[in-house]
């Protein structure tokens, strides 16, 4: 008599059945055991993988030319604007060219080693520091600075963090897919926000102006 | 709508006298140039080429020595909708919301990283003013420095069209918020690349609401008739669909005026 056969014989003979059916269950339970086993274990792999391997592949490192001590220029002079200063016309000049470190660096002023490589590599040879921008937005995006420092009156630091105390700089890191920097999406591969300069997306800039002026806006407003 | 955030509103538009008009294609050159337009290695198919402004020609189709010629340029017409609401017939259509409307400032925009290529806007627009990007831009050799970076570059399979040079109306309000008066952009701080390029002055640029701008001394509209224009000379192109464009007219010669809408028989003289 085949297995098959026997199971349902005993199943439809009342007195039999609870003996045979836990004896079932023990064989099933051990096999279902070795199931969910497995699949923890293997979704603990792919977990661990997409959330801590993936970041690594997808971001490459670069260092940049040499350092710089935000912290120590700050103590120097008198804030973000010596440096990151508005141009007459109301733009933004962004990260400073050497003719306006010249202004101070005209010699060199300390002994680090960092202003050494600037002096020699770039100052001497006449060529603009190639720095890579944290917070460099993709270039269908338009932004104002004036219009949030000067017409809103808001603080460096809301959006780019406390980077001014900062005394060495971070590496760079690059998105390889799309070319972006890290900072755009946020150091956070769960995007987990707790700071207003975490992040740089799309979403961060319209939660700050429905939140400040009752409306995301057009798309022209940030695009162009 | 909750996007009126920024206090004034502003009604840009543009009028074209097509009597000063040459055809010379001045404003179709720096249109190209200023807002990074791609163009083909050979651009005798003119049926795919880009053009955001397009000079059109028309004739009066009298034999000699009665035959008139009228040459029409043609950007976008920045359409309000029917009411001015801001249902423009590229955005009613557009399902991406790759285009809306900008109620501070009446453009029309398109997000060119948004768009999908479904190509919708270009059927619903009655003006053609709408491109497809059927390749990616390539330029020559070192012409790559000479592209604006305030305009962003489109890539191929997106929809592209005149944006009345709208970066040049984020640089004239960045400058007005450094000086602290954020509402308040003079005439002569925005105007489009066309405008300014025009040898004969044909192309008039401003803010059709502010009474003091040469736009609205020029066709006087009407805004209890979504900025129908009161002088008898001006005329917007297709004014019977209601899509109420900001782009006007203007011409002495009545078979011009005729020429911009589709009139029936005898339609035209009861109009007038």
């Amino acid at each position: 008599m085949s297995e098959l056969k026997k199971k349902t014989e005993n199943g439809s003979v009342d007195g039999a059945e609870d003996a045979t059916s836990n004896e079932q269950k023990a064989g099933g339970d051990s096999g279902v055991g070795m199931g969910v086993l497995f699949f923890i274990a293997a979704f603990a792999v792919c977990f661990l993988s997409g959330w801590l391997l993936f970041p690594s592949l997808l971001y490459s490192k670069k260092e940049q030319p040499f350092n710089f001590n935000h912290a120590l220029h700050v103590e120097q002079t008198s804030g973000c604007e010596s440096c990151h200063y508005f141009r007459e016309d109301g733009s933004f000049a962004g990260v400073p060219k050497n003719s306006s470190c010249m202004e101070c660096h005209e010699s060199q002023l300390g002994d680090t080693k960092d202003e050494e490589i600037f002096m020699t590599e770039y100052v001497e040879k006449g060529i603009e520091v190639p720095w890579y921008i944290y917070s460099k937005q993709p270039d269908c995006v338009f932004f104002s600075h004036s219009a949030h420092v000067v017409g809103a009156k808001m603080d460096c630091v809301t959006c780019h963090g406390h980077i001014g105390e900062s005394e060495s700089l971070k590496p760079y890191q690059e998105n390889r897919i799309t070319g972006y920097s890290r900072d755009i999406w946020g150091e956070s591969i769960w995007g987990i926000k707790k700071n207003p300069w975490d992040r740089m997306k799309m979403d961060d800039c319209a939660q700050c102006h429905q939140e400040e002026t009752g409306s995301k806006g057009a798309c022209f407003q940030c695009h162009k | 709508m909750t996007q009126d955030n920024h206090g004034k509103h502003y009604k840009f538009g543009m009028v074209i006298d097509l009597d000063k008009c040459t055809g010379c294609g001045s404003c179709m050159v720096a249109c190209m140039s200023e807002n990074n337009v791609p163009f083909k290695e050979d651009e005798t198919n003119k049926k795919d080429s880009i053009n955001w402004m397009k000079v059109f020609k028309l004739t009066n189709g009298k034999p000699f020595p009665n035959t008139d010629v009228c040459y029409m340029p043609r950007p976008c017409m920045q359409c309000g909708g029917k009411g001015e609401h801001g249902h423009s017939p590229c955005i009613s259509v557009c399902p991406a919301t790759a285009t809306d409307y900008g109620y501070d400032t009446g453009i029309v925009s398109q997000i060119y990283t948004r768009c999908f290529g479904c190509r919708y806007c270009m059927g619903a627009c009655p003006y053609h003013a709408r491109y497809f990007n059927w390749w990616d831009p390539k330029w020559p050799d070192g012409m790559e420095s000479y592209l604006s970076p305030n305009v962003s570059p489109r890539m191929r399979g997106v929809v592209e069209k005149c944006s009345f040079c709208y970066h040049r109306y984020q640089i004239a309000r960045d400058k007005a918020y450094y000086e602290e008066r954020r509402d308040t952009i003079e005439e002569g701080e925005y105007q489009t690349a066309c405008t300014q390029a025009c040898p004969a002055g044909a192309i008039t640029f401003g803010d059709l609401n502010n009474p003091e701008h040469e736009v609205y001394k020029l066709v006087k509209p009407d805004p209890h008739q979504c900025g129908k224009p009161r002088n008898p000379k001006a005329f917007r192109l297709l004014e019977r669909l209601q899509t109420n464009p900001k782009v006007y007219y203007i011409s002495e010669r009545e078979w011009v005026r005729k020429a911009g809408d589709n009139y029936r028989d005898g339609e035209w003289e009861k109009k007038a």
